[in-house]
């Protein structure tokens, strides 16, 4: 295209084509130091590397850390534990997943505008809080002497004694997806509220026309409508079956729940960051790798099935 | 027609009138719970502090004093995890929107070399990860630990938001770009004086979430700094709740010393519930506009996510 002149006088051009890529290149830079140099750090699951001792004075062991996944009776034990304890959450969290749809589609029922925008805006604020404040909460609202739940049990007379809720290694699964519940069940909704806006009000009309009642009218426009965003949301779920992340339960973690609690997320930084002991960073390393393989293998899973039964891919 | 309709909106079976109330109830006690915390807390931290340490302010606050807020911040260290804090969130924030405005605005142009393959190459990085141990042996390769720079780099190219950022620029009438590029004004002009202005909705959205995540996170700074300096308010909050020795040792440096008296005195308990509200308070504040952009946000994310 069109050339500069400079001061000079001189004229110099570089193509468009290449001035462009020029002005993205420090930002492909960016994402290449922190997205893809990572990756090469993968050669640490083959080697016996000991922090402060290069790699390259380090014996190649090859899947010899792979292979203590199956070869180690305490290590499989411990695996199992891990995953057992990441699938049981992973999968409460689908079997609730309907929760936020029902949330939209009760609070979409109630006629007074005011109310609604009131609830609203007070159950989306859990959502942007980070874990530990959640912890912090329950800490304070938990609590064996001075906790806000345990006074009031005790004034009313239900028990004589404060419960260490919080230290309880009982139902944590279950407790863990109650308080993702509390977080995120308004945001959830939001969505689904959206989504309900947006479906034809006709549809309604000719419903009452033809005599279906309130819950009729749910069952067979409003649910049906939120369906699509829901198979979305399910897909990607499946998708992330084995990444929960690892805030909540390193918040809510201590000596008594630490062995239901710890999901492959956790498992990965006690085993390279927590313990201290020095055959860490190899084995982190190996289950991070497997890890990864295992989730892309998931994401394109859950994909093929979108495509194969929406036509649509979620990626 | 439409007074009929109106009529039969009226007309109410028992059925619906006690779903209605179970209805109500439910979002009320639902809302209630889900404030509560927040409203404890505030009450606590603002009345008498030897009251509170017994557990005996629950639905009122009593003795009202803002002393727990002026004391907290003399104790060692929550100064400067403010600072950190703050620092990290407007600084980094500012730098992730920028990028993913000017990268969202690049990947439009038809003319770059390579452009598909470029875009597939950053976005492609929101599905793999090579896991927590290789991303941290690379973060000390290059040297970002105990470094602030480590708050703030490695956000700075998102991926989500340049999708959000490009989807938005798609959508405005390509004619204003061209007709500018006819007046001969470049790349960098087209960015500052036409795309700018008309992508500040999306840009809004992107910069309340970013904050809020900046603001909120606490992981980074346990992987990466062992120097207190750059502790963050939510690292020092995840300290205090799970080290009962961190805690002691910030209370003997604290001013805990003559001065006040007992009904406002700093326990371990305060101290925990006023940070919290120190950590707590800027997210409510920002939460009126945060609410105006979000809806739009995930909308917008639905779709082309």
């Amino acid at each position: 295209m069109s050339g500069r002149v400079t001061p000079k006088g001189k004229r110099f051009t570089i193509p468009v084509k290449y001035r462009l890529l020029l002005m993205l290149l420090p930002f492909v830079i960016l994402i290449t130091l922190f997205a893809y140099l990572p990756l090469a750090g993968w050669r640490f699951a083959f080697f016996n590397y000991r922090p402060g001792i290069p790699l390259k004075w380090s014996d190649f062991v090859g899947f010899d850390w792979f292979m203590t996944i199956v070869n180690t009776p305490a290590r499989q034990a411990e695996i199992v534990r891990v995953v057992k304890n990441t699938l049981a959450m992973s999968g409460l969290g689908i079997l609730t997943s309907w929760c936020p749809i029902a949330f939209a589609v009760l609070l979409s029922e109630i006629k007074n505008m005011r109310f609604r925008k009131v609830v609203q805006t007070l159950t989306t604020i859990p959502n942007f809080i980070s874990w530990v404040l959640v912890y912090s909460f329950a800490f304070v609202l938990f609590s064996v002497d001075a906790g806000l739940v345990n006074r009031l049990l005790m004034d009313m007379g239900f028990i004589t004694r404060g419960i260490n809720f919080l230290l309880e290694s009982d139902h944590i699964w279950l407790k863990m997806t109650a308080w993702g519940m509390w977080k995120g069940l308004g945001w959830g909704a939001i969505m689904y509220l959206a989504a309900i806006a947006g479906i034809d009000q006709e549809l309604y009309e000719a419903a009452r026309v033809d005599g279906a009642g309130r819950f009729r009218q749910m069952w067979n426009i409003t649910i049906p409508g939120l369906l699509p965003t829901y198979f979305v949301l399910l897909m990607l779920s499946i998708a992330n079956l084995i990444n929960n992340g690892m805030d909540q339960y390193l918040v809510f973690r201590n000596a008594m729940n630490k062995d239901t609690i710890e999901v492959l997320d956790l498992y990965v930084y006690t085993l390279g960051f927590g313990s201290g002991t020095t055959t860490g960073i190899p084995f982190a390393t190996a289950v991070s790798m497997l890890k990864s393989i295992v989730s892309i293998t998931l994401l394109f899973a859950a994909n093929s099935l979108s495509k194969l039964l929406r036509g649509e891919s979620i990626i | 027609m439409i007074k009929n309709k109106m009529k039969n909106k009226i007309k109410l079976t028992a059925g619906d009138i006690i779903f209605n109330i179970l209805n109500y109830l439910f979002f009320s006690i639902f809302t209630l719970i889900c404030i509560l915390p927040f409203y404890y807390l505030f009450i606590n931290t603002i009345s008498d502090n030897e009251l509170a340490k017994r557990g005996l302010i629950t639905l009122w606050p009593s003795g009202l004093h803002i002393n727990n807020y002026i004391q907290v911040f003399k104790l060692r260290g929550l100064g400067q995890a403010a600072l950190i804090s703050i620092g990290r969130t407007v600084i980094g924030t500012a730098l992730t929107v920028f990028a993913s405005a000017f990268v969202g605005y690049l990947v439009t142009k038809q003319e770059m070399w390579g452009r598909k393959f470029w875009y597939r190459y950053i976005i492609i990085t929101m599905y793999f990860s090579a896991g927590l141990v290789p991303w941290y042996m690379n973060m000390v390769a290059l040297h970002l630990t105990n470094n602030f720079l480590a708050y703030i780099i490695p956000g700075i190219v998102a991926p989500f938001n340049i999708i959000l950022v490009k989807t938005y620029i798609e959508s405005i009438p390509p004619s204003l770009e061209e007709s500018a590029a006819m007046d001969g004004a470049g790349i960098i002009r087209i960015f500052v004086n036409i795309i700018w202005p008309l992508i500040t909705p999306i840009l809004a959205t992107i910069a309340i979430f970013c904050a809020v995540g900046a603001w909120n996170s606490f992981t980074d700074t346990l992987f990466l700094m062992t120097d207190e300096k750059f502790f963050t308010l939510q690292y020092v909050l995840y300290r205090y709740l799970n080290e009962a020795n961190y805690l002691a040792s910030i209370m003997r440096s604290g001013t805990n010393t003559g001065m006040v008296s007992a009904a406002q005195q700093l326990s371990a308990r305060t101290i925990q519930m006023t940070i919290s509200m120190v950590v707590v308070i800027p997210i409510l504040l920002v939460y009126p506009f945060l609410q105006k952009y979000f809806v739009k946000g995930i909308m917008i994310g639905a779709v082309k996510g």
